[in-house]
């Protein structure tokens, strides 16, 4: 999706000096040619970015700063990095924060390794140039995806369920196997986005690259591999920091499942469901705002750091190609 | 499959077509592997759906099997919309789902027409803050909906869900519409300036003509929105605001050991969204593969 911003730019020089329609034609073509206040600019951009900025920006920007504030008899105090300080060396709730933390990157691993693979594969699949009924495919495919996350843990809580006895063992009552089992479920549910993305890469490339492989003697699994892959890669980047983010405030899932606390031993716990049970409470602890928040902002530090580091680690490294 | 059986156009110039018995086979490898993704991918969405119009019997004894004349009960759905008020929610999410995608596209396609359309002042400024909400959740700021929603009254109101959707949904209608409107050729946009045409005029001759853009954006905005947990979790927590999604989360802990009324609620709560996404799918692939990716 990134790419686009880059590609453009004529167009919108050349829409300019003609929408001045002959008054600014002295002007030269790059000045803003237009004479009137612009009323239709204000009406087009204020509704979204006045919607945008009080019900996403102010609350965001006002979250990180109730992360530097406490209630000090009643009213809150500005306190500083105070929060922070308690949240990484407070012995239960560090503990808690770490195992949240690990057990986030371990769902986040689980998605990365499994889904890019199989996204891959079906993306491949359906991007056959001979395949019939391929529409159809698309569809089933992604059909999951379509679904709630309330409605995916159900079923296949279900379907591990002993009741119906495929599994034996309790998948998601031990342990050692219910974060793995919960993020497989997900990958389950999510795996139609990058075989969409891929797919969508794939029948971009112009036939005469892969036509000019086959010429020159590769077989399709080489054109494949040296001609269609290294154009799917950013794509990879795409989809793994799409789904890093997405993964790194998943909740749902886990509280459909689990509840908020994500059993069994806070074995699956992750970020989402640790800022819910700071922000609201749980038993016999009160819930915080101020403490909610400062989980909330470290989410955010391990989002941007992610995202920082696809940037940089990434994308810088990984060529893209204009087709 | 018919794949196998009908012969397969364009492997003749491969180097397999001297050997005709492994050109079928390499065709039909494909359909094997996508058809068992597909019983992986959709095997267990049809499990609950049949299993939901059968008795509670043989839900337990024969869960693969159809329902037959004999097995058929729908004893399930009775308990749903005899314990709770599935029709509300539905409704409920309804309204907020339609007036929310409503809203995103009519303002994202606005600002986006500007952004595509003028250049001014701080145009960088404006693209760049808003795509920042692209790539950071809204969630995040849970804390600070959850403290404005109280100060504006609009806790348990689908207005504040239809909001703070808007503004989560906004960014990325913005981001891509822009890209859409840029297409739109400039000579139309001229002719219609020629004839004394408004801005705003030049707007809804454009809006048609990214229609492809608009239906990946409604597809794209509407399903996080029928499917959240998360906002109408905290902020329409009662009964009369109540969406499908937290209907049936609810419903399913306290009715947990029904199964005949846990997969009708899952039957019921799925459905809309897979109907809507097997009518749309077309758009939106087309939206995701022209307009975003390539």
């Amino acid at each position: 999706m990134t790419p686009l911003r880059t590609t453009e730019p004529p167009d919108g020089l050349g829409v300019d000096d003609t929408a001045a329609s002959g008054a600014g034609a002295a002007a030269p073509p790059a000045a803003r040619p237009r004479r009137r206040f612009p009323t239709h600019l204000i009406v087009f951009i204020v509704p979204a970015a006045a919607i945008y900025t009080i019900f996403m920006v102010y609350p965001l920007l006002d979250s990180l700063r109730l992360s530097m504030f406490a209630p000090r008899d009643g009213v809150q105090t500005f306190v500083g990095l105070d929060n922070f300080v308690h949240l990484l060396t407070d012995d239960l709730l560090s503990e808690a924060f770490w195992n949240a933390v690990w057990n986030n990157l371990v769902f986040f691993a689980v998605h990365f390794v499994v889904q890019n693979p199989i996204g891959l594969l079906l993306a491949a699949l359906l991007a056959t140039p001979t395949l019939r009924g391929r529409g159809t495919y698309r569809t089933l495919l992604f059909l999951p995806t379509t679904l709630s996350v309330v409605i995916v843990g159900f079923i296949w809580q279900l379907i591990i369920s002993p009741v119906w006895g495929f599994v034996d063992t309790p998948l998601l009552g031990q342990s050692s196997t219910a974060l793995v089992t919960l993020a497989l479920m997900s990958v389950w549910q999510y795996v139609g986005i990058p075989m969409i993305l891929f797919y969508a890469v794939l029948i971009s490339i112009p036939d005469e690259l892969t036509e000019a492989a086959t010429v020159d003697g590769a077989s399709a699994w080489t054109t494949f591999w040296r001609v269609k892959f290294p154009l799917i890669l950013p794509t990879v980047g795409i989809v793994s920091v799409v789904t890093y983010v997405a993964n790194m405030n998943a909740f749902d899932l886990i509280y459909t499942v689990k509840g908020a606390l994500a059993g069994p031993d806070f074995a699956s716990d992750i970020m989402g469901t640790l800022f819910f049970r700071t922000f609201f409470g749980f038993q016999l602890q009160q819930g915080s705002s101020t403490m909610g928040a400062t989980v909330a902002t470290m989410m955010f530090l391990l989002i941007l750091a992610g995202v920082l580091l696809y940037f940089y680690g990434w994308q810088r490294r990984v060529e893209s190609y204009q087709l | 499959m018919s794949a196998v059986s009908t012969p397969v156009r364009g492997v003749g110039r491969s180097p397999a077509a001297g050997r005709p018995w492994r050109a079928r086979a390499g065709a039909a490898v494909p359909h094997l592997v996508l058809i068992a993704y597909v019983v992986v991918a959709c095997g267990p969405i049809a499990l609950i759906v049949m299993n939901a119009f059968k008795s509670r019997q043989a839900i337990f004894e024969q869960p693969f099997a159809f329902p037959t004349p004999d097995t058929f009960d729908i004893a399930g759905f009775e308990t749903v919309f005899t314990r709770a008020r599935f029709e509300l929610y539905f409704l409920n999410s309804f309204i907020v789902t339609v007036s929310t995608v409503f809203l995103v596209l009519l303002l994202g396609s606005m600002a986006a027409f500007a952004l595509a359309e003028y250049r001014f002042a701080g145009i960088t400024v404006v693209s760049l803050y808003l795509a920042v909400g692209i790539m950071i959740p809204i969630r995040l700021g849970t804390v600070g909906i959850l403290d404005l929603m109280v100060r504006l009254g609009l806790v348990n109101s689908l207005a504040g869900l239809v909001l703070v959707y808007t503004a989560m949904g906004l960014p990325l209608a913005v981001f891509v519409l822009t890209a859409f409107f840029r297409q739109v050729p400039g000579d139309l946009k001229d002719a219609a300036r020629i004839d004394g045409a408004s801005e705003y005029r030049v707007y809804a001759l454009a809006l048609p003509l990214v229609r492809p853009g608009l239906a990946a954006i409604g597809v794209y905005t509407m399903l996080p929105i029928w499917n959240d947990l998360w906002f109408p979790l905290i902020l329409t927590p009662s009964e009369s605001v109540r969406t499908v999604t937290l209907g049936t989360q609810l419903f399913l802990g306290q009715f947990v050991s029904d199964w005949n009324a846990v997969l009708a609620v899952l039957t019921l709560a799925a459905l809309p969204m897979l109907a809507l996404f097997i009518i749309f799918s077309r758009q939106f692939v087309r939206g995701l593969t022209s307009g975003a990716v390539k």
